[in-house]
């Protein structure tokens, strides 16, 4: 195994995350042509863009729960689930592949929290399982972790015991306990009822303020205007416009945009 | 208030309407269909009672003999020992058949194939005469020298030709189940665990099979009892169990309806116990699972009650 991390990316100004001319296709139907772009460390980036314009599966690429067919990605310096022989590459073992994506967070739409395991249960079980943390320590910091994302009495719940904005709160508790470079987050609030979204977006803020990294798929205009450092719009497999929030939402260049802008809003 | 009691197409008042008036519909054919099933129950039990032929006093004899106490236990031995080694050999071929590895897939369907299609009466048989086919079991290099040796015939005793008959008669259906169990749970579980850097070993040992395994409870306990009765098939190998002691009995009394009595009384008793061990079981994973907290009407009083809720809404389409 290489080293992880060839170069820390926070210090000498290589970007996070690195997508370059990623190409991917289902069957027949192309779903990314060779999309391009890059995320410094510290940074929260919001992909925005009507339904199959492939924003979910670019970000489901960046840990490689889709394999892509061309391009590359790259986190921390690393090439995601491929490793490097001399002018040949090869798919990442998977023991390999597993420990690449103990730095990437993620939360799903639809929350994806162990059914059979209480709310603690979810936190510590990566962190005992795969970081073989001591229990007692596993506990403790998911008890903080809880109280962080305001659920401290919720310990010993069971996911279907809490509303959908609680699970999601839960879900990025589980993902923080791995304590990961890089969160990404799946249209985190589109599977909530309107009365419970504003919860999970304090708890995304929050995050963003204490410096996480973030990849965030979203239709929550208001979150990308006030939270991100970077806004992509895709439709139909491409990256239309790129840029600021002010950039993107307010001042948009391209007929596409303006006209999803319009939609949304 | 009273409500508006003018119907405003006509504007005549109606009488006032109470769903508590309500009175309970007569059902004249359910009475009849009751009174008929009651007549024959009744034809039924007084044949019981005077049948000279069914004879209780030798029933009442025999019903806690030593020898049949002991076929009792047998049973029970066997109906254990196989649903034990029938499920954990069922978990590693569904694994199997649904791992990516090809060979492993293609040697867990014929071993479904296998087992499933013969039947298990005829196991029992071929195991037992194994050692007409093979006479001594070794261990070593394959076509070169053994490092140690058995006669089949101290291996295959009439237990264990039992014994791997029905376990591998149940390991094929457990697989299917276990199979059909595992891939009913929402595909989302395995990609979170994937996501926080759990292997594919880990993901299904930890999240996967615990919930697929609670999925095929109900479906187990039906095996259960299935085997349960299954096992008097060992009778053809004179393994004495329940059946096998009763016929032993009757053999030298020729008292064959009462000791099919006994035979019968005591598989009743026994899958009514497995019943009951069956729903408790059900009971409490649906507590430990939820003992408190909001319980939607589809899951409120249902067996599958037991069933992890759904995780949230269906992942929707790429987008």
């Amino acid at each position: 195994m290489t080293g992880r991390g060839v170069a820390d990316p926070g210090l000498d100004g290589d970007p996070l995350v690195f997508v370059d001319r990623v190409r991917k296709s289902f069957r027949n139907t192309a779903v990314l042509n060779g999309i391009s772009f890059e995320v410094s460390a510290g940074d929260v980036c919001c992909i925005i863009g009507p339904s199959g314009s492939g924003k979910t599966t670019m970000l489901r690429c960046i840990n490689r729960l889709e394999k892509i067919d061309g391009g590359m990605i790259y986190v921390a310096g690393r090439p995601v689930g491929v490793t490097v022989h001399g002018t040949r590459l090869r798919e990442m073992h998977p023991r390999d592949l597993a420990e690449q994506r103990r730095d990437i967070g993620m939360v799903f739409q639809s929350f994806n929290l162990f059914a059979h395991k209480t709310v603690l249960a979810n936190i510590i079980e990566a962190p005992v399982v795969v970081k073989r943390t001591p229990k007692a320590i596993a506990t403790s910091e998911a008890h903080a972790l809880l109280a962080r994302v305001g659920l401290a009495d919720k310990a010993n719940a069971y996911p279907d015991q809490l509303s959908g904005g609680q699970q999601q709160r839960v879900a990025i508790a589980r993902s923080l306990a791995m304590q990961p470079k890089l969160m990404l987050f799946d249209e985190p609030t589109s599977a909530l009822d309107p009365e419970l979204v504003g919860e999970v977006l304090a708890v995304m803020k929050d995050l963003a303020g204490d410096g996480m990294t973030m990849i965030v798929v979203t239709h929550e205009m208001n979150f990308a205007r006030e939270v991100a450092d970077k806004v992509i719009f895709m439709d139909a497999g491409d990256i239309v416009e790129s840029g600021s929030p002010a950039e993107v939402l307010s001042n948009p260049q391209h007929q596409r945009t303006r006209s999803f802008l319009a939609r949304v809003s | 208030m009273h409500p508006d009691l003018t119907r405003p197409d006509a504007g005549k008042p109606v009488r006032q309407l109470d769903a508590k008036d309500i009175v309970r519909t007569p059902k004249p054919r359910q009475w009849i269909g009751t009174a008929i099933a009651l007549l024959l129950a009744s034809m039924f039990v007084h044949m019981l009672v005077t049948n000279a032929n069914l004879q209780w006093n030798v029933v009442g004899h025999y019903l806690f003999s030593h020898y049949i106490l002991s076929g009792v236990l047998l049973t029970l031995e066997l109906t254990v020992l196989a649903m034990v080694a029938g499920l954990i050999i069922g978990i590693v071929v569904a694994v199997m058949r649904l791992s990516a590895n090809v060979l492993l897939q293609q040697i867990s369907w014929a071993w479904i194939w296998f087992f499933r299609g013969v039947p298990p009466l005829v196991q029992l048989i071929f195991w037992y005469n194994l050692a007409s086919l093979v006479q001594s079991v070794s261990v070593g290099v394959p076509y070169g020298p053994s490092f140690i040796s058995w006669q089949t015939n101290s291996l295959i005793t009439p237990f264990t030709a039992a014994l791997l008959g029905l376990a591998f008669t149940e390991s094929a259906y457990a697989a299917e189940m276990i199979r059909a169990g595992i891939q009913a749970v929402p595909r989302g579980q395995v990609e979170a665990a994937h996501s926080l850097g759990m292997t594919g070993g880990q993901a299904m040992r930890r999240i996967v099979l615990p919930q697929a395994l609670r999925i095929v409870i109900p479906p187990i306990g039906n095996d259960t009892i299935s085997m349960l009765k299954f096992t008097s098939l060992v009778s053809v190998l004179a393994l004495p169990d329940l059946l096998y002691s009763a016929q032993e009995i009757y053999a030298r009394t020729y008292q064959t309806i009462p000791m099919l009595l006994v035979a019968t009384l005591w598989y009743l008793v026994l899958t009514t116990i497995l019943t009951v061990i069956e729903h408790v079981i059900e009971t409490r994973l649906r507590r430990g699972h939820r003992d408190s907290g909001r319980t939607t009407a589809y899951q409120a009083g249902s067996r599958w009650r037991l069933l992890p809720a759904w995780p949230g809404p269906a992942p929707k389409a790429l987008s």
